[in-house]
């Protein structure tokens, strides 16, 4: 049987793998894979207390998808971004983008 | 005639405006127009002198300047502009009107091809304008504002030739001494308004009669006299004076006369009740007067330049003139700055006659022989110096020993026999210039000549006045007309004036021997000048140094102000600078540190980030720290 901990389980281990990979990962482009990860184990949490605390209810579902709209859009602009850093410094290493310093 | 006396001071600050703004180019227009305008200035004085004649009562017309009403603790500011009117401030109006006139004229003959020709008769009209605002202020608040005036104006005329470095030198010199003096006047005058809430001299008078020898009155007295003390030169604020020669001649003539110098006298005069009132403030005027008269006389016994022993020659007589008023006597103090004015404007005029001549050699040593070509300005000039000498019957002799009879009268035996002795060493030191300068032989090759017309006639024309002014005190005047200058201006009783044979003697002897004593020494040369002055060469060193007063100012300024300053500048930059530096320093400091926390690595800030949500989620969380999520 299949319990609401077990998808907040499963949540909180793909979080935390999406943290590690947004904070560790040199390539833009991974650690833009590793907010996605974020983005979609937040998702899991949202459906499944929808369908586990308030099945009647849609807010969870409404919610998720809101969030897929904007993650959608949030890439566009972010995967701009980062061509237009490529194009400036031959680079995606997220090591090479330290112009905000001393 | 009174309602037209605010025509007085504005016609000469119309010529000086019209000058400045219109006429500059045209010299000839400059000087008419400045000419014009001091001629109608004296007509409208002469005008008012004699009314005051037959009605010595006072007229005062005023306008509120700057009126504050009053505001609960505030009581309030009222100050005006205004003329008075009354026998002392229309005499001065005449004398000084009357001199303005000649030294104007003089000046268009002395200036001749002067560059600064139209900037000078500007500036000798904006001198006229706030010497005479200065005699009809009727309060002292309008007093110091052209007392300053009268400051400027004598900055811009003796440093008028401000190419020379000496002339700017001298300019600066008497404004800057001035100040020191204009700064405890002005003290003296809100201190003045403190106690009494007024300004004016006719409000004041009643009020501080009541405060008779209190002491603030001295106080107050002794501030204003300060005042006096730089502007008419006494010891020990006389410095500027002499270096003021630096100035055209005329200018010169003019400050001595009737200007600037007189302006100090006058103030003395008019502010008399506040002096009057407090012995203290008596003895100071009195002996810093009588100690000006002979410490002035004594330097004028050695100086060469002609300039320099007339200017020390007019520091004693102010002297005079202080210690007369320091005695108790007004009359004898503004009478012997009337006749003072006729001859010492003569004198000065005559030196500039002759340093025109000469092509500005002031060295009397250099000159000699000038009786024969130059006959007005000699006669002219030996008639000034007996004059000054106090000769029977000039105008010097009848105002000196009017001061000599004041501080007989008033038992200052002291400053009577100090007078006595000032008296024997004016003659000797006016007939020394005589003989070395006018009579003798050539002492050099020069060519000098009788000057033109336009400037022997203000000579010739103050001769008269130094010859007959001092009759105007004279008893038989008194006796002819009922009237004379004591019974004209005065504080308190008139006068009636009377020759007193034993002091009328007695000055006369004084400066007879004077006289004879400078024509044993320089004209018979009975006893050389120099064996005298190697046998006293002490004295003669510190004469000739003028005490080595201007040298101890040197000092002072040079080390110990220099010094002063150099130690407070260390002060300010080391400790207060390193105070607030240090401030400045700190803040860098701790920026400079801080700011190694902004790595501008991406992954950093997000790590922060996070780190900072999980521990503001543990930190709500945790029932023990306050958290509210159970």
């Amino acid at each position: 049987m299949i319990t609401l901990q077990h998808y907040l389980i499963l949540a909180a281990a793909l979080f935390c793998i999406g943290l590690f990979g947004a904070v560790t990962k040199k390539n833009a482009i991974a650690v833009f894979m590793g907010i996605e990860l974020m983005l979609n184990s937040v998702n899991i949490n949202l459906v499944a207390f929808n369908r586990f605390l308030a099945p009647a209810k849609l807010t969870g579902h409404v919610f998720a998808i809101f969030i897929m709209v904007v993650a959608a859009a949030e890439v566009a602009v972010g995967l701009a971004l980062i061509i237009s850093i490529y194009r400036h410094r031959k680079s995606t290493a997220v090591d090479d983008l330290n112009l905000l310093k001393w | 005639m009174s309602q037209y006396a605010w025509l007085i001071p504005v016609l000469p600050f119309s010529s000086f405006v019209a000058i400045v703004f219109l006429l500059k180019k045209s010299k000839a227009a400059s000087a008419a127009y400045a000419l014009a305008s001091m001629v109608a200035s004296f007509v409208v004085a002469l005008g008012i002198l004699i009314e005051k004649v037959q009605d010595p009562k006072a007229i005062e017309i005023a306008v509120n300047w700057l009126n504050i009403p009053e505001m609960g603790n505030f009581r309030g500011l009222n100050v005006q502009m205004g003329l008075l009117i009354d026998p002392l401030s229309a005499a001065m109006l005449f004398i000084v009107t009357f001199i303005a006139i000649l030294v104007t004229l003089f000046s268009i003959g002395y200036m001749e091809g002067d560059e600064g020709f139209s900037r000078y008769f500007a500036y000798l009209s904006l001198f006229a304008f706030s010497m005479l605002g200065l005699v009809v202020a009727n309060n002292y608040f309008q007093m110091f504002v052209f007392w300053e005036l009268v400051g400027l104006s004598s900055y811009l005329l003796i440093g008028f030739w401000y190419h020379k470095p000496s002339a700017a030198d001298a300019a600066q010199k008497a404004f800057i001494t001035n100040r020191w003096a204009d700064f405890a006047f002005m003290v003296g005058i809100i201190l003045l308004f403190v106690y009494f809430g007024t300004f004016n001299f006719a409000e004041l008078g009643p009020a501080i009669e009541h405060t008779k020898d209190a002491a603030f009155i001295t106080l107050i007295g002794i501030l204003i006299f300060i005042g006096p003390v730089g502007k008419s030169a006494q010891f020990p604020l006389h410095v500027w004076l002499p270096d003021a020669m630096e100035g055209p001649t005329p200018v010169s003539a003019f400050i001595h006369a009737a200007t600037m110098v007189a302006a100090g006298v006058y103030l003395i005069a008019r502010g008399f009740i506040l002096f009057e009132s407090s012995e203290t403030t008596m003895l100071v005027i009195a002996y810093i007067g009588g100690f000006t008269a002979l410490f002035a006389a004594s330097i004028a016994i050695v100086q060469k330049d002609i300039k320099r022993v007339l200017a020390y020659s007019t520091l004693s007589q102010l002297g005079y003139m202080v210690m007369a008023m320091g005695v108790g006597s007004l009359t004898a103090g503004m009478f012997h700055l009337t006749t003072h004015a006729f001859f010492k404007a003569l004198l000065f005029l005559g030196a500039g006659s002759v340093i025109h001549a000469m092509h500005h050699e002031q060295d009397m040593f250099k000159m000699g022989a000038l009786s024969k070509k130059m006959p007005v300005t000699t006669w002219t000039f030996v008639i000034g110096s007996l004059a000054l000498a106090g000769v029977f019957p000039l105008a010097g002799f009848w105002s000196k020993d009017e001061i000599l009879l004041a501080a007989q009268h008033h038992n200052f035996t002291g400053l009577f026999v100090l007078g006595v002795i000032v008296a024997f060493m004016t003659a000797f030191y006016m007939f020394r210039l005589i003989f070395v300068a006018f009579f003798g032989e050539k002492k050099s090759d020069h060519h000098a000549h009788e000057t033109s017309w336009l400037m022997t006639l203000p000579l010739v024309l103050l001769s008269v006045f130094a010859v007959l002014a001092g009759f105007l005190n004279s008893p038989w005047f008194y006796e002819a007309f009922g009237k004379s200058f004591s019974t004209f201006v005065f504080f308190g009783e008139p006068e009636i004036p009377h020759l007193d044979l034993g002091v009328a003697g007695l000055s006369t002897v004084a400066a007879l021997a004077g006289i004879f004593t400078a024509w044993l020494i320089y004209s018979r040369k009975a006893i050389p000048a120099e064996s005298i002055a190697k046998k006293f060469s002490g004295l003669y060193k510190l004469l000739w140094n003028k005490y080595y007063i201007d040298d101890f100012y040197q000092w002072l300024f040079d080390k110990v102000m220099f010094m002063t300053g150099k130690a407070l500048d260390w002060v300010d930059h080391h400790i207060i600078d390193g105070f607030f530096d240090g401030f400045a320093k700190l803040v860098g400091f701790t920026g400079s540190k801080l700011r190694l926390t902004q790595t501008g690595a991406l992954q950093n800030y997000a790590l922060v980030i996070f780190g900072a949500v999980v521990f503001f989620v543990l930190l709500a969380s945790t029932p023990l720290l306050g958290g509210v999520i159970k």
